[in-house]
C-alpha cells in the first residue's frame, strides 16, 4: 500500500465515526498498536520538542525505508503519533519528506496542528521528515 | 440549582448578555471558557470603547494640537484617572501605561535592578510566582551580581510565613521583595499586605505582581502600602496588550527610565537627554491608545456592576466545582488555600492534562492545561502540569456542574 493509499485507509476509518466521542476513542485505541519505542531509546535526547505530553520518536534506516518507533505519556498524543507512524513507516526518505499532511485535516484532528506550543503534531511530522532528510543525505 | 436563587441580588442573564463571544459555538457546543486566568472574555462596551476611537477619534497622543489629538490625549487620560482610582493610587501620574504585567514586571526589575541592587545583595520572591515574576529579577540579579531567594511554598499551596519572615528580617542585604498578590496557579491569595508591612519595617522596596488580582479582588494600593503593582488589562475584561505599572511617586522619580524614545524626554541634544515628568518619563513611543481606552471602559464596567457581588459569584462557583470535581475518583486538587479566588488546577491519576483539555474542548469548554508559566511550582507539587479552571463574573454553575459532568466523560474515555 502506498503512503497515500494509507492515508486514504485512515482517512475512510475515521469517516465512520460521526461523533467526537467515537472519533477520539479509535484515536486512544489506535495508540495502543503503536510500535512502541525500546526503553534505550526512550531517553530525553529523543524528545519531541514543543508538545505539552512528552513524545519519544526513535527511527532507523533499514534497507530503503525509514522505520518509526515512538511512545507519548498521554494517549491522544500517543494516538496521533500512532496514526502518522502508520502513515510514514517503512516509506523511502524521499517519500516522506514529499508527503502532504493534509490527511490530518480530513479526519477532523486539524485543531492538533496549530501552530500551539501545546500541541506538538507538527513538531512530530517536523521530527519525522528530519529524520527522513538525514537517511536520504 | 440556578444561581440566581443563590445570589438574588446578581444578574447572571443580564452580565451574560454584556459578552457577544459567549454566544459562539464550539464543536457544535455552546461555549464555556473557564480560561479566564489566561485572559477574560471582553464586554460589549470594552470592544466598542476600542473601536470608537479608531472611528471617531483616531490621532496620537500628547503631541498634536488638533482636535483629534486633544480628544485622543483626554480619553486616554481618563482611562489613566479610572486606574487610578480603582486602585486607589494617591496620584494620576503613579499609573503607568506598559503592555501588560510582564512588561511591567521587566520595567519594575530593569529600574529598581540600577538603582539598587549591587554584589551581595538579595531579591526575594515566592516559590509560586509566574515566570514573568521570576526571570525578570533572575536577570536583574546576574547583571549586579545580586542573588535570588524565593519564599518556600507549603502543601496547600501557600506561603511559608515563617521563613519569609526570616528572609525579610534576617537578611540586611534583601533589598526587594517581589510576590503575587493571587497565584495564577493555585488560586491562592496571599496575605500580601502581611509581608511588605515587615518588609517596609527593613526598607526593602515592595513590588506585587497583580495580574491574577485586578479582576477579583478590591486592590488598594495605598492600604497594601506597595511600592509598585503590576497588572494586565486583558485579564480585567480589558484589551489584550494593555498594562500597568502603579508606582509610589518618590520611588518613581528615583528609578531611571526604562526604554527611551519619544514622548519620554524632556530635551534631547546629541550629548545627553533629560526626561519628561512621571509618568510620560516611562512611557516612550506611542502606545496603546485604542487599548488604554478600552481598558479605562473595562474598569469603569466592573465598577458598575459591582466587583464585589463577582467575587461572591466567582467564590460561589469555585465552592461549588470544589465539591464536584472531588467527586472524581483520582482527582486532587493542587493549591488548597483557605483565601482564594476562583481558580483550581488538579490532576487525576493516570490522565494525562493534555489529554483531558483535549476531550474538554471537544465537549466546548475551554481550560488551561499544562505548567501555567510556573515550572519551579510543578517541581514543587510534583508533577508535570495540571488542568486548571478559572471562572469570571459570567460563568454560571450549570457550566461549572456540565465541566464536572464532562470531566468525568473524558476520564472514562481515558482509563
Amino acid at each position: 500500500m502506498s503512503l497515500a493509499q494509507t492515508q486514504q485507509e485512515l482517512i475512510s476509518e475515521f469517516a465512520l465515526f460521526t461523533d467526537w466521542q467515537d472519533r477520539y476513542e479509535h484515536l486512544i485505541e489506535l495508540g495502543k498498536d503503536l510500535p512502541l519505542i525500546a526503553p534505550e531509546h526512550k531517553v530525553d535526547a529523543n524528545l519531541v520538542r514543543g508538545c505539552q505530553s512528552r513524545v519519544w520518536l526513535h527511527a532507523v534506516q533499514q534497507g530503503d525505508v525509514v522505520h518509526f518507533t515512538a511512545d507519548s505519556d498521554a494517549m491522544i498524543t500517543k494516538g496521533i503519533v500512532a496514526l502518522l507512524v502508520r502513515v510514514y513507516t517503512g516509506r523511502a526518505p524521499q517519500e516522506i519528506l514529499n508527503a502532504s499532511t493534509e490527511f490530518i485535516d480530513r479526519i477532523g484532528l486539524r485543531a492538533h496542528l496549530s501552530p500551539n506550543r501545546a500541541n506538538g503534531l507538527s513538531a512530530m511530522i517536523d521530527q519525522m521528515k528530519r529524520y527522513a532528510l538525514a537517511f536520504s543525505a | 440549582m440556578k444561581p440566581a436563587a443563590l445570589i438574588p441580588a446578581y444578574d447572571i442573564e443580564g452580565i451574560r448578555a454584556q459578552f457577544p463571544i459567549l454566544k459562539e459555538l464550539v464543536h457544535g457546543k455552546p461555549l464555556v471558557y473557564f480560561d479566564n486566568a489566561a485572559t477574560s472574555q471582553k464586554p460589549r462596551r470594552v470592544i466598542k470603547a476600542e473601536s470608537a476611537y479608531y472611528a471617531t477619534i483616531n490621532a496620537n497622543v500628547h503631541r498634536g494640537v488638533h482636535t483629534l489629538s486633544t480628544k485622543a490625549t483626554e480619553a486616554q487620560e481618563a482611562a489613566r484617572e479610572a486606574i487610578r482610582k480603582h486602585i486607589n493610587a494617591k496620584h494620576a501620574h503613579e499609573v503607568i501605561f506598559t503592555s501588560g504585567t510582564t512588561a511591567s514586571i521587566n520595567l519594575a526589575a530593569a529600574g529598581l535592578g540600577q538603582l539598587l541592587l549591587k554584589k551581595g545583595d538579595e531579591v526575594v520572591i515566592s516559590g509560586m510566582e509566574h515566570h514573568s515574576n521570576i526571570v525578570p529579577w533572575q536577570l536583574a540579579c546576574e547583571r549586579y551580581g545580586a542573588t535570588l531567594k524565593a519564599i518556600p511554598i507549603s502543601d496547600s499551596g501557600e506561603w511559608d510565613l515563617s521563613i519569609a519572615d526570616s528572609l525579610i528580617a534576617d537578611s540586611p542585604n534583601c533589598k526587594i521583595l517581589a510576590t503575587s498578590h493571587v497565584s495564577n496557579t493555585l488560586g491562592t491569595i496571599n496575605p500580601a499586605k502581611q509581608l511588605i508591612t515587615k518588609a517596609k519595617k527593613r526598607g526593602i522596596v515592595t513590588v506585587v505582581d497583580g495580574a491574577q488580582a485586578i479582576a477579583h479582588l478590591n486592590v488598594n494600593v495605598q492600604d497594601l502600602d506597595c511600592d509598585l503593582y503590576a497588572f494586565s488589562g486583558h485579564k480585567a475584561y480589558g484589551p489584550t496588550g494593555t498594562g500597568v505599572l502603579y508606582g509610589r511617586e518618590v520611588l518613581l522619580e528615583r528609578m531611571p527610565p526604562w526604554q527611551g524614545g519619544g514622548e519620554m524626554i524632556d530635551t534631547v541634544t546629541l550629548e545627553k537627554s533629560t526626561w519628561a515628568k512621571l509618568p510620560f518619563k516611562f512611557e516612550a513611543g506611542t502606545p496603546h491608545i485604542a487599548g488604554i481606552i478600552g481598558l479605562g471602559e473595562a474598569i469603569r464596567w466592573m465598577e458598575d456592576y459591582d466587583k464585589e457581588a463577582m467575587a461572591t459569584h466567582e467564590h460561589l462557583l469555585l465552592e461549588h466545582a470544589t465539591k464536584g470535581l472531588l467527586t472524581i475518583d483520582g482527582l486532587r486538587i493542587i493549591g488548597t488555600a483557605k483565601e482564594k479566588v476562583g481558580v483550581i488546577s488538579f490532576a487525576i491519576d493516570g490522565v494525562h492534562h493534555y489529554d483531558l483539555g483535549t476531550l474538554l474542548d471537544q465537549q466546548g469548554i475551554a481550560v488551561r492545561t499544562g505548567h501555567h508559566c510556573t515550572q519551579p511550582l510543578m517541581g514543587r507539587f510534583g508533577v508535570s502540569g495540571t488542568t486548571r479552571v478559572s471562572f469570571a463574573c459570567f460563568n454560571t454553575v450549570e457550566e461549572v456542574e456540565g465541566m464536572v459532568a464532562a470531566t468525568r466523560k473524558a476520564v472514562k474515555m481515558l482509563r
